[in-house]
């Protein structure tokens, strides 16, 4: 068994209404320091033995993402030696 | 003429859908998402709603539903489809058209009665209004947001893809205000605002909704 994250975010031509409003959240708790705040998604898949890249790529661009708005980030696990 | 509505897990407006086919002179006929069925229907409405509750994205685990393999066929090869609402965001996730409905601007749920610019009236859903007639129909949604990369908008707005416009007011922040949009053909139509919630005076403002369900009865007479 491995795991595979996946981390979808919105174009950053896309505006992010839901990032802006947490935004406001943390100037009003006077953490005036934040410039931006982008919300997205944080995807963490469990699968038999080694990972199929191509798949999961697969898996993350047709599902996981709309890669029309959206933009995905693979991780794969780091390949053991022994 | 039979005209195939689509049941997926919570879908809200199919039995409101089946109403306006009805009222329009059509038969309505009820199709199941899990089936490879669609029942030799000559039009299809994806309907309004919370498919799967909008989980992932709204219409994104609808639109992978084994029913719309062969709507996507279908459409493909020239069956006209309308997608309201939560089908609209199923047929944009689909593939069949272009650009994708996000989280509205505000963040709040809106519903209201809305004003439309019919912008196309050649479509295969359309052809009952008049180009920039104006129109009244209710708008609900919470994840109504047009929107499409800059480049995309420019290219749609040029090949006259925009169906409908929001007039008096931008219910949700949609790119440019736009409301509907259609495939190339002019087949595939989506919009967000519910025609089917305005096609008898005792329940809606208007009965302008109408004339997308007798457009398709009247293509479809052309075409047969």
């Amino acid at each position: 068994m491995s795991q595979v994250v996946v981390d979808v975010v919105l174009k950053p031509e896309i505006s992010d209404p839901q990032g802006q409003a947490v935004l406001g959240a943390l100037g009003r708790l006077g953490h005036t320091g934040v410039r931006s705040v982008r919300q997205g998604k944080h995807f963490v898949l469990e699968v038999d033995g080694e990972p199929d890249e191509a798949e999961l790529r697969q898996i993350a661009e047709t599902l996981l993402a709309n890669p029309v708005i959206e933009d995905v980030e693979l991780h794969l696990p780091a390949r053991t030696t022994d | 003429m039979r005209i195939g509505v689509i049941t997926f897990p919570g879908s809200l407006d199919d039995v409101d859908a089946a109403r306006a086919v009805r009222l329009a002179g059509g038969e309505p006929v009820a199709l199941w998402h899990a089936d490879h069925d669609l029942k030799d229907v000559d039009a299809v409405v994806l309907p309004g709603g919370f498919s799967y509750g909008d989980y992932l994205r709204a219409g994104a685990i609808a639109a992978r539903s084994p029913l719309m393999a062969d709507v996507v066929a279908a459409a493909r090869g020239g069956l006209p489809v309308l997608g309201i609402c939560n089908g609209f965001q199923v047929l944009c996730e689909a593939g069949l058209l272009p650009g994708a409905l996000t989280r509205n601007g505000h963040l709040h749920f809106r519903n209201r009665d809305q004003g439309l610019l019919v912008e196309r009236a050649d479509t295969a859903w359309t052809s009952s209004f008049e180009q920039g007639q104006r129109i009244v129909v209710p708008v609900k949604n919470g994840e109504g947001r047009y929107v499409a990369a800059p480049a995309e908008l420019d290219r749609l707005e040029g090949e006259g893809r925009v169906v409908v416009r929001y007039v008096d007011g931008n219910p949700n922040g949609s790119s440019r205000d736009i409301a509907g949009v259609t495939s190339a053909d002019g087949r595939v139509v989506g919009l967000m605002p519910h025609p089917e919630h305005a096609v008898e005076e005792l329940t809606g403002p208007s009965v302008d909704g109408l004339g997308f369900f007798t457009s398709v009865l009247s293509a479809l007479v052309v075409a047969a």
